[in-house]
């Protein structure tokens, strides 16, 4: 197996040079490293623009913000949460540990890599130097035209269009290193169906990706020649066509939930054996699961639209399909309460985490099932319900599986363990923050209340709901707060975590934390699944495995 | 160590119980412990006149279905919950913090892969069934004697049309009970979506298109259910509301009568009356570009119809109560009322103003 590489003391650099390592670097470590802190920098911006539209619904007839700024807020929100939070931190992830996961010294294409992160970094400065010119996107993170089809009254949308074109690039390009990385690196004995589930989930989801992403970018070049060419794709009064673009836009963005879901279901599945014990219940159901859900993922795209007065053959299929991915969904399910049945659970931070990934992403599943009937969807669409919905999938199930993530991963990055107690107190404070915003949302939404509304008029029995949702909103930025200071004060304190500070199965456990360049000294060779496991004869030893 | 995490497991549970308890005493409190409000009880003197609204108190025999089938899933999401979550949480308190040795080293089970493929596919295809009868259901084709009306969605306020009965009105759909009203949707310049939570699940109105719904009211005597625009259609998307109005057939007759009747001549109009008249079709106020007021010369078609406006209950796409001091701060201001609405009005003296606010109110 592999050796662990001597620390060795780097002389310190002076500062430019330090910074122009960074920038011109094509270490997927350190590129895995730059979108992290990106993304999590972008996650905190969110988080703070949440805030304030929390605060401006906390009770009726509130003027907090004007229409204009709330408009906009919403829609950076809903568009940096997206596209500069929760789709690439995955790929911020899997650049650090993807390589390490299947024994390789880096991925496939390194500077294509450096290429996706800077291409990243400009969709974001992109997005964000509208506020400079005081012409922010303002029609939803969905830009539906024939709204944003005219530029002179919504200048904001040209920002949108040219940051998602750049970050649709970070995402493809992405795509083709991750998928070629596990296809052609993968340590020498490790076959395809053996590689770790966050691997394998990375490979699937970079398919979505690649086969997804070019349908938005030819939807957003439609909307821009639409506003700047004298073109008529999504105008009628042209000829052209305003349901073209729900379908081009749902197209990617339904798959999208699922680009950003299946790398935390791979994430969890990692979580869920180590900190179980023992090995991943039913490892080819699941990893076929995703199959199912990739290929099911885009087939779905028209339950957006049931409010557009389709036929009902079309609403019928469409409904079909959205119910049958359930099946795949509670298949990962039940396998991950199969792996926890009968180990001997580790109840550290990583896996409350992805427990409470698992319990919130049911309520979000069960929601979904709901909203896929198409009757109860005419009433619940567009509403505070889908909204619940939403965050019940992509904050309960994406977030918590990145804080997973992060606090699994963090030791082997930083060479130091998180603090344990704050990472529990994180934990439960984001559950009981997190349910209490969201789970009121689904009554305000059965009460009637509309999504993307700038204020609300009292005496329609919103104000309760909006005002527990509010409060719950400051409790998640206090348990995020509560991480950052765990960071900090974990680093100060610097209790290193060892090569393997988890007793995980993993190859990217066999080398040093952190990692020295090119990560192994010697090339690791395996046999099967789960090799560090298999070199000890099974998780916990020879205990007669 | 290992007790201080099933304590705060505890205690984490009983908050969490709480506030689930919580919510749905808050949902009981909102939906059944607060009472009704009437037409008659609120305007004009209430600020915000529409009733408390609701998808699980329909009021039509369409939305009486989709809560029907509403409950029907939710309560098998219900019971499909505690299962999961029940032997989710079971199995983390069972086999927590046991000794590493005493984890078993399986890898998996076909048949109870296929127990769990199959369940939930049973339930989905009963909740599928289900979702197709009430689709077919509630929007069926509607009857021949159905209620013909067009919506046409503008930024920032709905128009209604009654093709049948010439009638133009904005702000207010006025119906009969417990006859079916065909709705047909439009709209002149973006997407805007079409609900009414306890009347009727939402349709997008779309450029280009004519999208339909139907729902027949079943509530008993004059009642009024508040609608608002939900799909995003820009600044003021939240203030673009609208009202159903349920009459019983004889007061809907009634208000087709008097929706009919053009506005009165000039020549019968005195006092400041006339003087609103005046003011309304001087040029250089304007008002006659957009607005139409039938049997005067005004014909403008892009803001409300205003022939018959004294008699609507809203004004402003449905976010002002219509009462004299009302109007006169509109027209005082509208872009400080609704900003980023359609219209725009040069500034008038109070006395102008007034006599505007007196010669519409009389519109009724």
């Amino acid at each position: 197996m592999a050796t662990t590489a001597p620390a060795v003391t780097a002389p310190s650099k002076p500062a430019l040079a330090e910074i122009l390592d960074w920038v011109t670097t094509v270490d997927h470590k350190k590129i895995g490293i730059l979108y992290l802190g990106l993304n999590f920098f972008f996650f905190i911006l969110a988080g703070v623009m949440a805030l304030v539209i929390r605060t401006q619904l906390a009770w009726s007839n509130l003027k907090i913000v004007d229409p204009d700024r709330y408009n906009e807020l919403f829609t950076m929100h809903g568009t940096t949460m997206i596209f500069l939070v929760i789709v690439p931190i995955w790929a911020g992830f899997a650049n650090y540990v993807l390589p390490l996961m299947i024994g390789a010294r880096d991925m496939a294409f390194p500077r294509l890599n450096a290429l996706s992160f800077w291409l990243l970094f400009f969709s974001g400065l992109v997005m964000y130097s509208s506020y400079f010119f005081g012409t922010v996107p303002n029609a939803g993170w969905t830009s539906y035209p024939p709204l944003t089809a005219d530029a002179n009254a919504l200048p904001g949308i040209d920002f949108w269009i040219l940051g998602l074109h750049l970050g649709g690039l970070s995402s493809l390009f992405g795509a083709i290193n991750f998928i070629v990385t596990t296809m052609r690196l993968r340590a020498p004995g490790m076959k395809l169906m053996q590689v770790p589930m966050f691997v394998w989930s990375m490979l699937i989801t970079s398919f979505m990706v690649l086969f997804g992403t070019p349908m938005l970018s030819v939807a957003i070049t439609l909307l821009l020649a639409d506003r700047h060419f004298g073109t008529s794709f999504f105008l009628p009064a042209g000829g052209g066509d305003p349901l073209l673009w729900q379908n081009l836009f749902w197209f990617y963005s339904h798959p999208a939930v699922y680009i950003m879901i299946l790398p935390a279901m791979g994430l969890v599945s990692e979580v869920l054996q180590t900190f179980s014990r023992k090995p991943l219940f039913g490892y080819n159901f699941i990893a076929w699961s995703s199959v199912g859900i990739a290929v099911l993922g885009f087939s779905v795209w028209a339950h957006h639209m049931f409010q557009v007065g389709s036929s009902l053959a079309v609403n019928t299929f469409f409904a079909l399909a959205t119910m049958i991915i359930a099946v795949p969904t509670g298949i990962k399910i039940f396998n991950w309460i199969a792996t926890m049945w009968g180990g001997a659970l580790r109840l550290e931070p990583p896996m409350l985490f992805a427990i409470g990934m698992i319990t919130m992403f049911i309520i979000g599943g069960l929601s979904g099932v709901m909203l896929g009937s198409v009757p109860v969807n005419w009433q619940m669409h567009q509403t505070y319900f889908v909204v619940a919905h939403l965050h019940y999938v992509l904050f309960g199930g994406s977030v918590f599986g990145i804080f997973a993530a992060f606090y699994y991963w963090l030791p082997k990055m930083t060479g130091f363990k998180m603090n344990r107690a704050l990472g529990i107190w994180h934990f439960w404070i984001m559950l009981a923050g997190f349910n209490l915003t969201f789970f009121p949302q689904h009554i305000a939404g059965i009460l009637g209340m509309p999504r993307r509304i700038y204020t609300y008029a009292g005496g329609q029995g919103w104000e309760v709901h909006n005002l527990l949702s509010t409060i719950g909103a400051f409790l998640i930025a206090l348990s995020v707060l509560v991480f950052i200071v765990n960071f900090f004060y974990s680093a100060r304190k610097h209790e290193p975590a060892g090569a393997n500070p988890w007793e995980a199965a993993s190859l990217e456990w066999a080398t040093s934390s952190p990692p020295p360049e090119y990560n192994f000294a010697q090339i690791p060779t395996v046999s099967g699944m789960n090799p560090l496991w298999a070199q000890k004869g099974g998780p916990n030893g020879h205990n007669g495995h | 160590m290992k007790s201080a995490v099933s304590a705060r497991w505890w205690i984490v549970f009983i908050l969490l119980t709480i506030v689930t308890v919580g919510a749905v005493g808050a949902l009981l409190w909102v939906t059944v412990g607060q009472p009704d409000r009437t037409l008659e009880a609120c305007p004009p003197a209430c600020p915000y006149t529409f009733a408390i609204p609701s998808t699980l108190a329909p009021a039509s025999d369409e939305a009486g279905r989709i809560n029907f089938l509403f409950t029907l899933i939710l309560a098998l999401a219900a019971i499909v919950f505690v299962v999961v979550e029940g032997l989710l949480v079971f199995t983390v308190f069972k086999f927590r913090n046991r000794p590493p040795e005493s984890a078993l080293q399986i890898h998996g089970d076909t048949r109870l892969e296929i127990a769990w493929t199959a369940a939930p596919a049973v339930v989905l295809f009963v909740i599928m069934g289900f979702t197709l009868q009430t689709m077919s259901q509630v929007r069926g084709p509607a009857p021949a004697d159905a209620l013909k009306v067009k919506a046409i969605g503008h930024q920032f306020w709905w128009e209604f049309r009654y093709p049948n009965e010439a009638i133009v009105t904005a702000g207010e759909l006025v119906v009969p009970v417990n006859r079916t009203v065909e709705v047909a949707l439009e709209s002149v310049d973006v997407e805007h979506g079409f609900w009414a939570p306890e009347l009727f699940g939402k349709v997008d109105a779309i450029p280009g298109y004519t999208t339909r719904l139907r729902f027949t009211p079943t509530s008993v005597g004059r009642r009024e259910y508040g609608g608002q625009c939900t799909q995003y259609c820009g600044t003021q998307h939240a203030q673009m509301r609208f009202s159903v109005i349920v009459l019983p057939p004889a007061e809907y007759d009634a208000w087709v009568a008097k929706q009919q009747q053009p506005a009165a001549a000039p020549e019968a109009l005195s006092g400041n009356v006339k003087a609103g008249y005046d003011a309304f079709f001087n040029p250089q106020n304007a008002c006659t570009a957009c607005h139409q007021i039938d049997g005067t010369a005004a014909a403008g078609q892009i803001g409300p119809n205003l022939t018959h406006v004294g008699g609507r209950a809203h004004l402003a796409g449905g976010i002002l109560a219509n009462t004299p001091e009302n109007l006169a701060r509109w027209l005082r201001d509208p872009q400080g009322v609704k900003p980023g609405n359609k219209m725009v009005i040069r500034q008038l003296d109070e006395q102008t103003i007034a006599d505007l606010a007196a010669y519409l109110t009389s519109l009724k």
